[in-house]
């Protein structure tokens, strides 16, 4: 049953990878539209895996977890990548754009996977460039770009299909500081216009410029004194 | 090696076990098919050479009229200009033998063909030495040596010479074998004599020249010698070319197109084995790089991935050589028994030879890739890694990106532009693997259609042949009743159902141009709609004239629309060549024609008796129709249906060209197997990105299935006319190493229904070679493959 507001509901999630301690351990969660959470934590804390385990790219040992009402855990593989395609939105360290296409082409990839009609997508993918404030870069390919144009691209491309979640792993790990501070600016806007943010972070700043709520996981259990 | 290099080999041919199998299966394919093919085009000639060595063969065997020259003006020939060594003169005399005894089931009293006895002393020790296959040579009056090949004797049984003095039986002491096939049968010369007729005697004489080479050698000392002896005594000559030819011929016709399968082979191992230590290079980067930081020097780096491609490589050849010298063996075993030489196979330092040629090509391509990894600075190799150059085929992207195509299939398409190199290789494999498709496919057409031309010599539903065979169990001795031929063709005529028929026998005479006789095939009544495939002209349509085929042509140097004179019984005939037909029976060394054409010479029946073929009425029940004739038939002969004959060398030609087809088959789709474990592994990193963005696994197929898609495509079109011209290079040679021409009919046989799935081929190859791979990408771990470097 879908809890009223919650987006992202974990409960009693364990993930065990082989031979490995748990990554995460028995985590429970709740998540509110509209809210911008970032998870904190040191270097194998559970942060990607919790990133991971929302965005369907893997799966927990026990426990349940729902998105927006879908039970991401028991997705066939071809159910996540739908999954993926209309509900979340993802945000790389690295950017992850496709250096070989161009930008524009690089937006309008998460709308070309789910088949939308191409004029519909072009406004779509125009109109976010326009708003992230690259529209000018829109047929130049990537590797000309500076790293917060870059991520400004791949935020676009995260919300080309308009998903109720957006993803972040680490957005501003790889920028400099003006190029970082860009970005917590989009993203702080981005949440202020009601969109639900999940943010796994080093960042402090990032955090604080950008979060509703803060958690932080250390080995695999979130920190005491922190609500879930 | 040293043992560090020697773990490094080890470990890269341990890991890369799709690559490791394609190397070793591309060479198993080239070395089978090259061992075969540089065997069979070695081999078909060693069986005679061998004998012809051992025997000390003639190269011409001339029969004189005793009547016109005597012993010691042939002595004298030894002489003549270009001999270099002559045997004889030995006396013969040609007489028709009665079976009396007979120990294989040879009806006792039939009346064989006259066959030529040669009187000897012995087997021999100088030119044409004979060779005992079984018994002993004659000692005495009343024994006879023959042939093994001629006829289906054993040492024992009883021969009635009816024609000789005194109608003498005798009997048969040995079978012997003959490189030149000089005669059908030796006796001592005081036997021969005995046995000739007053006046039929003749003599014969045997030669090597000193320039025998060709044909025209061989006519230039035969006409030599006959003009040293008095004019018309020599009545004829034989080469021993024309045996040569006659007894290659098998492993001849097998040759042409084995050897174009041998060298696809070869091409296709060359591409592949440079594609797959390319890959191995470009996707091991920063191993190499890790290897040189350890202090590899180029040279090691250089031979440890040489030897990765040879190991596998040395495997395939290993296992290459036993499959082509098995697929060997049955297409020389005839040529081998023919000579006695046993169970023929390809000559030792074939097999040598072919995979250390092999392994050398191997080496060479694996060579350049390797130099350049043996020449990446090291530092370079540790930052680039495994991550693809940037850049290329990105326009190829950004249009494709515009076509009304679902993205993953426009990705895919654009796939290939990005290692240009690569894709032009595994196109250039798809290519030569729907090149061997179409040539496999067109060659099985062909040999088919040959087959189907051939079987046009039989071309009733039903046959009846004149006589009876003894049953087992019935008394052998004594005569065989002559068949009624008129009760038999009123028989056929009463049986309903008959609609139409012919009856067909044989005879042999001499044509002038010709040494030796030739069988002539007689045809009573209406055989026009039973004619034989027709190459040139025309089936013939009255008395006069007669057709022949291709090897008829070329023996008697005559062409269609030529005359001819047909002799036996001391007279002759003219007769009209209108057509040339498609016929391998009895060397093409026929004249097939009304049997009116030589009602004048009264020529001898030869082998069979009188066969009718007849062409049932639409609608007759074939086993009813032949049950009731057979009934109708009694003892004057029996009646079968005709079963359409399919012949072991056309089983033989197409298992071997399906199964060398198969192998090129399976080795491009590995080929492209291979490239597509390359790239996914490659662009690992990219499938996850697509994959979080939300590529489904069916578009990921898709996407995997449309990068090879393409080159497929376009392989398979490029693959087929390149096919379809090798194939018409081919069938004309196979055809002149048969000893005929083919008709156009049977060389032309890629109809629009046939083409349109080959154009496919290339794309079915490519998408069965990526299906296994693709299916891997859809598998992959996303956030696996998002951690790739």
């Amino acid at each position: 049953m879908t809890e009223s507001g919650v987006l992202i509901a974990f409960d009693d999630v364990t993930k065990q990878y082989e031979g490995g301690t748990a990554a995460l351990d028995g985590l429970s969660l709740r998540v509110r539209r509209g809210e911008a959470l970032a998870v904190l934590g040191p270097s194998g804390s559970g942060k990607s895996t919790l990133l991971n385990l929302i965005a369907g790219l893997d799966r927990p040992t026990s426990g349940t977890v729902t998105v927006d009402g879908v039970r991401v855990d028991r997705l066939s593989e071809a159910a996540s990548a739908q999954y993926r395609r209309t509900r979340i939105g993802m945000v790389f360290q690295f950017f992850n754009l496709l250096d070989d296409l161009t930008v524009l082409d690089n937006v309008l990839l998460p709308a070309q996977l789910s088949g939308t009609a191409r004029g519909p997508a072009l406004k779509r993918g125009q109109e976010l460039l326009e708003y992230l404030g690259v529209a000018r870069h829109a047929k130049a390919f990537p590797g000309r770009l500076s790293g917060g144009e870059r991520q400004r691209v791949a935020v676009a491309r995260a919300l080309m299909n308009r998903p109720p979640l957006l993803l972040a792993d680490e957005p501003t790990g790889a920028l400099d500081t003006a190029s970082g501070q860009e970005v917590r600016r989009l993203l702080t806007e981005l949440n202020r216009d009601g969109q639900t943010l999940l943010l796994v972070t080093h960042d402090l700043a990032l955090a604080e410029a950008c979060a509703t709520r803060t958690i932080s996981l250390v080995d695999g259990r979130l920190a005491t004194g922190v609500a879930a | 090696m040293s043992g560090g290099l020697g773990r490094v080999v080890r470990s890269g041919v341990g890991r890369r076990r799709v690559q490791t199998v394609v190397m070793a299966l591309t060479t198993l394919l080239a070395v089978t098919a090259s061992v075969l093919a540089v065997g069979l085009l070695v081999a078909s000639s060693a069986p005679f050479a061998d004998a012809f060595e051992r025997q000390h063969g003639a190269h011409l065997t001339a029969q004189f009229d005793a009547a016109k020259v005597t012993a010691d003006q042939l002595a004298a020939t030894r002489q003549a200009d270009g001999v270099t060594e002559a045997a004889g003169p030995f006396p013969t005399v040609e007489l028709a033998p009665t079976i009396v005894k007979s120990a294989q089931n040879v009806p006792v009293g039939i009346d064989l063909p006259a066959a030529t006895i040669v009187g000897r002393p012995d087997l021999g020790t100088g030119l044409d030495r004979l060779e005992l296959t079984a018994g002993r040579y004659a000692t005495g009056p009343g024994e006879i040596v023959w042939a093994g090949s001629e006829a289906p004797f054993s040492v024992g049984d009883q021969l009635r010479y009816e024609d000789a003095p005194g109608a003498p039986t005798l009997t048969i002491v040995g079978l012997a074998r003959s490189v030149g096939r000089t005669s059908a049968a030796w006796a001592l010369p005081a036997t021969v004599t005995a046995l000739t007729p007053t006046g039929k005697g003749g003599f014969q004489m045997v030669y090597r020249l000193a320039k025998s080479a060709t044909d025209a050698d061989v006519t230039a000392g035969r006409n030599t010698i006959a003009a040293t002896v008095p004019d018309g005594a020599m009545q004829g000559a034989a080469s021993y070319l024309t045996v040569k030819f006659n007894t290659e011929k098998v492993a001849a016709t097998f040759a042409p197109f084995v050897t174009a399968f041998g060298v696809l082979g070869l091409v296709m191992s060359v591409l592949i084995i440079g594609i797959v230590v390319s890959g191995a290079v470009g996707s091991a980067t920063r191993r190499i790089g890790i290897l040189k930081a350890l202090g590899y020097s180029p040279v090691q780096v250089v031979r440890a991935y040489v030897m990765q491609a040879l190991i596998p490589a040395a495997i395939g050849a290993l296992i290459g050589v036993p499959l082509g010298n098995l697929a060997a063996v049955p297409i020389l075993n005839d040529e081998g028994e023919a000579f006695g030489t046993g169970v023929h196979t390809v000559d030792w330092w074939v097999s040598v030879a072919v995979p250390l040629a092999a392994l050398a090509a191997v080496a060479l391509t694996a060579f350049v890739p390797a130099l350049r990894a043996g020449r990446l600075r090291t530092v370079d190799a540790l930052a680039v890694g495994r991550t693809p150059s940037l850049g290329r085929g990105r326009r190829a992207r950004h249009v494709l990106g515009r076509l009304p195509l679902p993205r993953p299939m426009s990705l895919g398409l654009a796939n290939p532009f990005t290692r240009p190199g690569r894709s032009a290789t595994i196109a250039a494999a798809v290519a030569l693997g729907a090149l061997g498709v179409t040539f496999g496919v067109g060659l099985a057409m062909s040999v088919g259609a040959v087959q189907t031309a051939l079987n046009k010599r039989t071309a009733g539903d039903v046959e009846v042949y004149a006589g009876r065979p003894p049953t087992p169990g019935e008394p052998k001795s004594g005569s065989v009743r002559e068949p009624d031929l008129a009760a038999i063709e009123a028989a056929i005529r009463a049986q309903p159902g008959t609609g139409k028929y012919f009856a067909s026998s044989y005879a042999e005479a001499t044509v002038a141009g010709l040494t030796g006789t030739t069988e002539i095939v007689e045809f009573e009544g209406d055989s026009s709609w039973a004619a034989y495939e027709m190459i040139a002209g025309r089936w013939f349509a009255a008395p006069g004239e007669v057709v022949v085929p291709s090897a008829f042509l070329d023996a008697a140097g005559v062409k269609v629309g030529d005359t001819l004179t047909v002799s036996g019984n001391g007279r002759s005939t003219k007769v009209t060549i209108v057509g040339e037909a498609l016929d391998l029976s009895s060397d093409g060394r026929r004249l097939i024609a009304d049997a009116r054409t030589f009602d004048g010479l009264d020529l001898p029946g030869t082998r069979g008796g009188k066969q009718f073929e007849i062409l049932v009425k639409d609608g007759t029940d074939l086993a009813q129709y032949t049950k009731g004739l057979e009934a109708a038939l009694g003892d004057n002969g029996h009646a079968e249906v005709n079963v359409a004959e399919i012949s072991d060398t056309v089983v033989a030609m197409d298992t071997l060209a399906g199964t060398l087809t198969l192998m090129l088959v399976a080795v491009a789709g590995l080929g492209v197997l291979n490239t597509v474990v390359l790239d996914t592994r490659e662009r690992v990193h990219e499938l996850g990105v697509f994959k979080a963005l939300g590529m489904g696994p069916r578009q990921t197929v898709a996407m995997v299935l449309t990068s090879v898609a393409g080159i497929g495509l376009v392989a398979g079109i490029v693959g087929v006319p390149a096919g379809i011209a090798l194939h018409d290079w081919v069938l004309p040679r196979m055809a002149t190493a048969a000893g005929t021409r083919f008709p156009q009919h049977i060389i032309e046989v890629y109809s629009p229904s046939v083409l349109t799935p080959l154009a496919f081929g290339g794309l079915v190859i490519a998408l069965a070679g990526a299906l296994l791979p693709a299916g891997w990408a859809a598998r992959t771990s996303t956030a696996r493959a998002l951690r790739t470097e």
